[in-house]
């Protein structure tokens, strides 16, 4: 058996193996870095399946949990880097034309290898259960993700893309040291074990201080996971950033914050004085996220930023499943939750970036026509969509189904009332994408869109896996924690 | 695992023939060929059906999210059969009448074939979460038929309907979702037949929270008056199958499910908010009716009447008794019959003639005599002329809920009064209802298909072929069960559950 750590250590190796071999090999081709890669990370997935389980050594030092949720996100992270660098061979060109260099070729081999690294830190985020483990492994990610995000020096966009998420992602940082450092003072603890042993000792007075530094911690998690009132930079960043990264972005690095909001959460929730405050902070950030990315959402005309606005409003559906953790299903339904966002998400990147190519801009209008230039395309996007705003029979409905089941159970009507307004105006945005691609007529000389071989079988198997989970969310459910 | 009910093949038969008509079949003949499958199924399926038997038969289950007792689960007792009998027969009669579009032929027919799959596994389906769900099968078909082949301000008219609907049916989810957790915990299931037993059990406390989102989520579904505005627009603008499925079949799922699901387990509830929703179908009947009778073009006007005649069905809903529920289950078949027939008409009118403004139509008949007499038959059993079922199902409703309520006549302690109740004053002004509806419709015909024939139109070609034979196929059916209503009243009574 393999000792779970070795998941994340294959992966910074295979990181560090494609950097020499970039370096190394002037003349070879690099999208085999990328398939290298793909390779690769398909090994480490399938290594994950065979890893010891409970192995004590690991859990009694206590900053590396081993558990259903931590194995579930690592393969979560796992695919989304997969489904990234599929996209990423896609970008390309679009890569190459807008980064100076001498040969077309230089410059484009770390657009591969950094989303691997990321990767190794996501999955060290599934694990971390210490402060200082989150911390370090949150800065592996969003250092490596600056980079990617303004990757294409030529375009504005990007660099002003990527000077907006390194200035607020350097604040968020910020405000998570600030917050932790409260709360060692005041329990002693990094660990959240320990943390949530010693809380009970606190003394009652120094209660607002530890409330205090919790707050801070959840500032920092809220501009990770783009949660209102923390959501500002997101338009611009996911708008500016290459395609492929958005994607990254949208799914993996949220999935991550969440994954560390259900950890930082978990010792706080169990003590009787915190939970009542917990919720209705959790209830007022799904409110605020809800109505701001749905309503948002509504005047968009840029895909890639409609994206951007729906990833907040799908924060804040998953904010209600955080709020009504109480119930027994409520953990799962978030789980399931962000399964089914990561199919949809990236199915309509997959769908973008091809489109992209061939049109050469991301707005929904260079979306018009496409069900009579590439009906397969458009059929996949209108699945997208539809599960986007949640039509039944797609992953997405069951998704908000389990959310807001398990609102109303915990009596949380102020957020229902709020999501029958969120989920209309969600329609209204998805189905201009749908109204784009099948109502309006192809604009004059447009060509056929070309899909390589490796997207294509993502987009099946995202679309598929859309439907089938539609119909049968059992299949899902079973391998939730 | 129970065996495979044969429900199952009415729902996989219009999923199928739009695989096959997407993947390169012959749309038109494809789409024919499997409606008229599955009419034929359905009619082997009611062959073998047993009306002695209360309860639901061809049962199927398979469970789906257990841990939330949802279940794939399908079966039919008498009312579901006369449903999924309204829809089949519609369907087949839609697609005959479908004229393949140049442009996109398969996506047109792909289209209605799912919006067909959706209702019948909505009739078909025990579980209350796949009643649902398959009901939403038709949201974005309907988007596309609309936005793409309609007519008018379609885009208008699609984006309209797609909001309200959206927004009905996650209201609708909300009251499913209450009406499984107002269930005893531990007993929490969205089967139908669990939820029923618990409710004959006194297990299920009346809620009217639950019940407020049920009847605002179905009432959008189904147009009750002020949810109302999208619908006239909408069928008005949609090609004629796509009105004829929507407004003849899909908008009967509300009231359907208000009958399905309110009345057995939540009956005080809808007695205690009967003068609301009596207010509401009052104006439905009257505010809407005499909307219809300012209409100057022939698709708006049937649009508003058939949001109209929602009042009807609700009537006999709200009323709450043996008779008026029969009434409204009669008339749910009735009135999907009749509005089908009238905008398969519409179709083939605005096909031949290029407009439906009444100002310019008029003697149309001279040149399609067949298509005036069918407009003639039409427009008679949508007024409710002995007959035709219609007429069955509305005197039904009109007796039912006039006996509704408390009794405000003849001695009541002694003394002698004379007054109406809510029920009665609104089945008064139900019955002027027929009148507002006679006035238009007759004056409908009189405008499209009486007086002098234009000479642009004088050589106009009459029905033929397969729309001839889909029109005479729901005349007939029409006529049948207006002869044999009692048919129908059979299998309908088992199956309301009344408190």
């Amino acid at each position: 058996m393999i000792p779970p750590v070795a998941l994340e250590i294959c992966v910074v190796c295979l990181g560090i193996f494609l950097l020499m071999a970039e370096s190394f090999s002037l003349k070879s081709h690099k999208v085999t870095i990328a398939h290298g890669a793909i390779f690769g990370l398909l090994c480490v997935l399938i290594l994950s399946f065979f890893i010891e389980v409970n192995p004590t050594a690991m859990q009694d030092s206590g900053f590396y949990v081993v558990d259903g949720l931590s194995l579930f996100f690592k393969r979560f992270a796992l695919l989304a880097t997969i489904l990234t660098l599929i996209l990423a061979i896609d970008y390309l060109p679009i890569v190459q034309r807008l980064v100076p260099a001498e040969r077309p070729e230089a410059g484009s081999g770390e657009f591969f290898i950094l989303p691997v690294f990321t990767c190794a830190g996501l999955m060290w985020m599934a694990s971390a259960a210490d402060f200082i483990m989150i911390f370090c492994a949150l800065e592996l990610v969003t250092i490596s993700l600056y980079i990617q995000v303004a990757y294409m020096r030529r375009s504005m966009a990007s660099l002003e893309a990527g000077t907006k998420f390194l200035v607020l992602g350097a604040l968020s940082t910020g405000f998570f040291v600030y917050g932790v450092t409260w709360l060692f003072g005041t329990v002693g603890e990094t660990n959240l074990s320990l943390i949530q042993k010693n809380l009970s000792i606190v003394p009652v007075a120094n209660h607002p201080a530890i409330l205090f530094g919790l707050a801070m911690v959840l500032v920092a998690i809220g501009f990770k996971i783009a949660a209102a009132p923390f959501q500002f930079w997101v338009p611009d960043v996911y708008q500016g950033a290459p395609t492929p990264i958005t994607a990254f972005l949208a799914v993996a690095s949220k999935a991550a914050g969440f994954v560390i909001l259900i950890r930082v959460l978990q010792p706080f929730y169990v003590l009787d004085s915190f939970q009542p405050k917990l919720i209705s902070v959790l209830v007022i950030l799904a409110a605020l996220t809800l109505l701001f990315g749905n309503l948002a959402a509504i005047p968009q005309t840029n895909l890639k930023r409609l994206l951007g606005y729906s990833s907040i409003a799908h924060a804040g559906y998953l904010l209600v499943g955080l709020a009504a953790i109480g119930n027994a299903f409520a953990g799962r339904a978030v789980v399931f939750y962000l399964s089914g966002y990561f199919l949809m998400t990236f199915l309509a990147f997959l769908v973008m970036v091809p489109v992209t190519k061939a049109t050469g801009g991301d707005d929904l209008s260079h979306f018009n026509g496409l069900a009579r230039r590439a009906p397969g395309l458009a059929l996949a996007m209108l699945i997208a969509s539809a599960s986007l705003a949640g039509v039944p029979f797609t992953v997405g409905f069951f998704g908000k189904f389990f959310i807001f089941e398990a609102a109303m159970n915990q009596g949380l009507y102020l957020l229902i009332l709020i999501g029958v307004i969120t989920v209309a105006s969600g329609f209204y945005y998805y189905f201009k994408v749908i109204r784009a691609m099948y109502w309006q007529p192809v604009p004059e000389g447009a060509g056929a869109i070309a899909v390589s071989p490796l997207s294509k079988i993502a987009i099946t198997a995202c679309a598929v896996l859309i439907l089938v989970l539609g119909f049968y969310p059992q299949l899902l459910i079973r391998l939730l924690p | 695992m129970s065996p495979v009910s044969p429900l199952l093949f009415l729902i996989l038969v219009p999923i199928f023939s739009a695989l096959l008509v997407m993947a390169g079949a012959n749309p038109r003949f494809t789409a024919i060929l499997g409606s008229a499958l599955n009419v034929l199924f359905l009619l082997a399926v009611a062959f073998f059906y047993n009306p002695a038997q209360s309860g639901f038969q061809f049962v199927s289950s398979f469970p789906v999210v257990s841990q939330l007792g949802i279940g794939f689960t399908l079966g039919a007792d008498g009312l579901s059969l006369v449903m999924l009998f309204l829809s089949v027969v519609v369907t087949l009669a839609a697609v005959c009448v479908a004229r393949a579009p140049l442009e996109n032929p398969r996506w047109f027919y792909a289209s209605i074939l799912l919006i067909s799959a959706g209702v019948v596994g909505a009739f078909a389906s025990v579980d209350v979460f796949f009643f649902y769900m398959f009901h939403e099968l038709a949201l974005i078909p309907t988007f596309l038929l609309i936005g793409i082949w309609g007519s008018g301000d379609r885009q208008a008219a699609a984006w309209k309907a797609t909001v309200y609907l959206a927004t009905g049916s996650f209201i609708l989810l909300l009251g499913i979702i209450g009406l499984y957790l107002i269930q005893p915990e531990g007993s929490r299931s969205f089967d139908l037949r669990q939820i029923l037993s618990s409710a004959q059990a006194g297990q299920i406390p009346d809620s009217p929270a639950v019940y407020l989102l049920l009847l605002i989520g179905f009432g959008i579904l189904v147009s009750l008056f002020p949810f109302h505005t999208w619908a006239p627009q909408a069928y008005a603008s949609a090609p004629a199958p796509a009105s004829m499925l929507h407004a003849g079949v899909l908008k009967k799922f509300g009231l359907y499910g208000l009958i399905r699901l309110t009345v057995p387990i939540l009956p005080e509830s809808v007695q205690a908010f009967a003068p609301i929703l009596l207010t509401l179908l009052a104006c439905n009947i009257l505010y809407v009716g005499y909307c219809t009778i300012a209409q100057r073009k022939l698709d708006l006007m049937l649009g508003y009447s058939s949001v109209m005649h929602m009042g009807y069905i609700f009537l006999g809903f709200v009323a709450l008794n043996q008779v008026s529920l029969t009434g409204a289950s009669l008339m749910l078949l009735s009135h999907g019959l009749t509005i089908a027939l009238l905008f398969a008409l519409c179709g083939e009118i605005r096909e031949r003639v290029g407009t439906l403004d009444f100002s310019e139509l008029g003697g149309i008949a001279r040149a399609t005599p067949k298509l005036g007499l069918a407009f003639g038959f039409a427009a008679m059993a949508s007024v409710g002329l002995p007959g035709f079922v219609g007429f069955a199902g509305e005197l039904l409703v009109f007796f039912g809920s006039f006996a509704s309520g408390a009794p405000q006549m003849g001695f009541l302690n002694g003394k002698e009064v004379f007054g109406f109740n809510g029920y009665q004053i609104v089945t008064i002004c139900a019955v002027w209802g027929i009148v507002i509806s006679a006035i238009y419709m007759l004056r409908a015909y009189r405008r499209v298909f009486m007086g002098p024939l234009p000479d642009r139109w004088s050589r106009l070609s009459d029905l033929s072929g397969f729309p001839h034979a889909a029109i005479v196929l729901l005349i007939a059916v029409m006529l049948f069960f207006g002869f044999f209503p009692q048919i129908l009243v059979n299998l309908v009574t088992p199956a309301l559950l009344l408190p």
